[in-house]
């Protein structure tokens, strides 16, 4: 068994509203050091493998396929045992 | 000519679709299930607005791959019609038959009103009845209606003619004002507004109405039939 952590952030070259909101709700209760702030997804499974070669690339198929949209977003994943 | 209303779970402007096409042409038109695995009969496909599977992940991110996804993927090919109203549209873009993606509203807010649009493209099968660049008006009411692609991309657009509509008043933030977009051979049409929901006075708007006039005046200037009743 392998646990992946996928993680899912808006590009850096598309608005994400999401995270400007957060970033002035911030900076208007006092937190004046945060310049930038995104908003993204985590999701975490545990894959029915053992073999890290073969978990990598079945996740990145997975983040290609649905997990991410590629055309506003990027995507990355850690795996551990 | 045969209309579909494509179902989701969390489908909900299917009723005003179906209603719009039988009010507005009186052609048959049925409810299909997102399960269905046959769209043969079907000449014009609507995907209409709502929440498909709860719009978990994504909007459209999981609509992407129900059965009758693959069906409307093979009608677009065969160049029969599908029009995408707002998740429809959200739907289209996910599955790849649109270029493109919905965010967000830069605003933020869920934005449920009236909207000017200009028919910047009258040649495809859902605008013929409009006039170049006339203004019309139809509502919105959508959250994650923000178009975006990249400049590459909208310079294809352009230069295609794949931008449909535009606002007068961008309301969301959408690149370079779109609020609906073609493929390439113009039979597939994405939109955020509702033409739907102004498709008699009563609704405040019937300006929606000549799409599904559009629809039925293209497919008939093709198949040779009697001019539109």
């Amino acid at each position: 068994m392998l646990k992946a952590t996928v993680y899912v952030t808006i590009k850096k070259s598309v608005l994400d509203p999401q995270g400007v909101a957060v970033q002035g709700a911030l900076r208007s209760v006092g937190f004046q050091e945060v310049e930038s702030l995104r908003i993204g997804k985590y999701m975490e499974m545990t894959l029915d493998t053992d073999d890290r070669a073969v978990a990598e690339e079945r996740l990145k198929e997975m983040c290609e396929k649905l997990l991410a949209n590629t055309v506003i977003e990027d995507y990355r994943y850690e795996l551990e045992d | 000519m045969k209309f579909a209303v494509l179902v989701f779970p969390g489908s909900n402007c299917d009723i005003d679709c179906y209603k719009a096409v039988e009010d507005t042409l009186g052609e048959p038109v049925d409810y299909v299930w997102h399960t269905a695995t046959d769209l043969s009969a079907y000449d014009c496909i609507l995907v209409p607005g709502g929440f498909s599977y709860g719009d978990y992940l994504r909007c459209g991110a999981i609509s992407q791959f129900a059965p009758v996804m693959a069906e409307v993927a093979k009608a677009a090919e065969q160049g029969k019609f599908v029009l995408g109203i707002c998740n429809g549209f959200q739907i289209l873009t996910e599955a790849g038959l649109l270029p493109g993606a919905l965010r967000r509203n830069m605003s933020m807010k869920f934005r449920c009103h009236d909207s000017v649009l200009k028919v910047v493209n009258n040649a495809t099968p859902f605008t013929v009845d409009y006039a170049k660049d006339e203004e019309i008006i139809i509502p919105i009411a959508h959250g994650e209606g923000n178009y975006y692609c990249d400049d590459e991309t909208l310079e294809q657009l352009k230069a295609n003619n794949q931008i449909v509509f535009t606002y007068s008043d961008n309301p969301n933030g959408s690149v370079d004002d779109i609020a609906g977009v073609s493929n390439i051979q113009g039979n597939v049409v994405g939109m955020m507004p509702h033409p739907e929901r102004a498709a008699n006075a009563l609704l405040g708007s019937e300006d929606g109405k000549r799409m599904f006039t559009s629809i039925l005046k293209t497919w008939r200037d093709r198949h040779g039939a009697a001019s539109i009743r």
